[in-house]
């Protein structure tokens, strides 16, 4: 197990190239599913008060 | 065909069918990552020069590899958008771009980290590695002119014709091995009758290349759905979309 992490020496190299991946990785999902909930929120809002303006 | 052709045009019908597609399409890209990951990083032997060294390819060639279709994906989207007009061409493109770019940046960092035990430098002035560079500004310059715009259509048109004037630079990458001479190693894998790597090196390799397309695949679902949703604000159906959202009982004044 310690040689798997200590990747023949290169360790610091192989695990951030692959840690930074990660990284990259989480952040598209994150990003790109908080902007659909902010600008479904966004949209809903405006429907709702457009809707109201038109009833009365 | 044709109606299937017909409906990928309607926003409303893209707007259900990638909502649909997108969380399997996650799944599936990140266990296909996962299993690339172990196959790379335990199954496959180490390399009889790089020895562990070279595991970092695992994610940065196929990174390197999607900063270049992504970009080819924009520039077809958008000479689809601007010769037939079609606006979920250019949706397409604009959502394309920030995952593009983060794959770009992704395979110059992770050059950086594998360059600097192999070649003793972070960093090299060379026609492969400032191509790329050159890659990440296209992105940055795509994006940056599109938020200059406040009408979608204007930012539509004129983001299209700096994608496709930047074509010209993905052959440059791709070739640069070969023009130049260079630090970096040649191609490994895309000399399909002989690859110049064994069987257990190589699947991971595809493997991982195959999990970053389809999750290249799955976050443009997900950023598609927000575009389309900013462009069609005023159509009908948006109502029935955002249905579960909006205030159950309306207080009238």
């Amino acid at each position: 197990m310690i040689e798997f992490l200590e990747m023949g020496g290169y360790a610091k190299y192989v695990w951030s190239a692959f840690g930074l991946t990660l990284a990259i990785l989480v952040a598209n999902i994150v990003v790109a599913q908080q902007q659909f909930r902010s600008v479904r929120t966004r949209l809903a809002q405006r429907w709702a008060n457009q809707q109201e303006s038109s009833d009365q | 065909m044709w109606t299937w052709f017909y409906k990928l045009g309607s926003p409303p019908h893209l707007y259900r069918l990638a909502g649909r597609l997108a969380p399997w399409l996650l799944w599936v890209s990140i266990a296909l990552i996962a299993i690339a990951t172990y196959g790379g990083l335990v199954l496959a032997p180490p390399d009889y020069q790089q020895g562990d060294g070279f595991r970092i390819i695992y994610v940065h060639a196929p990174s390197a590899w999607m900063s270049m279709s992504v970009y080819a994906v924009i520039a077809i989207a958008s000479t689809i958008g601007l010769i037939w007009r079609m606006k979920l061409a250019f949706a397409v493109a604009a959502a394309s771009a920030p995952v593009g770019a983060s794959f770009t940046f992704l395979a110059l960092v992770t050059g950086a980290i594998w360059g600097q035990p192999m070649w003793g430098t972070w960093w090299v002035w060379d026609a492969r590695l400032t191509s790329e560079l050159i890659l990440l500004f296209i992105y940055f310059g795509y994006m940056g002119l599109r938020a200059a715009f406040n009408e979608v259509q204007k930012a539509d048109r004129a983001s299209a014709v700096l994608a496709i004037v930047g074509v010209v630079n993905l052959p440059i990458i791709h070739y640069s091995v070969v023009w130049w001479n260079t630090l970096h190693q040649a191609s490994t894998v895309t000399k399909l009758d002989n690859p110049s790597i064994s069987m257990d090196m190589l699947w991971p390799l595809l493997v991982m290349i195959m999990g970053f397309n389809l999750f290249y695949i799955a976050i443009l679902a997900t950023r598609v759905r927000s575009e389309v949703l900013g462009r069609e604000r005023n159509a009908r159906w948006i109502g029935g979309a955002l249905n579960g959202l909006l205030p159950r009982s309306r207080v009238s004044a």
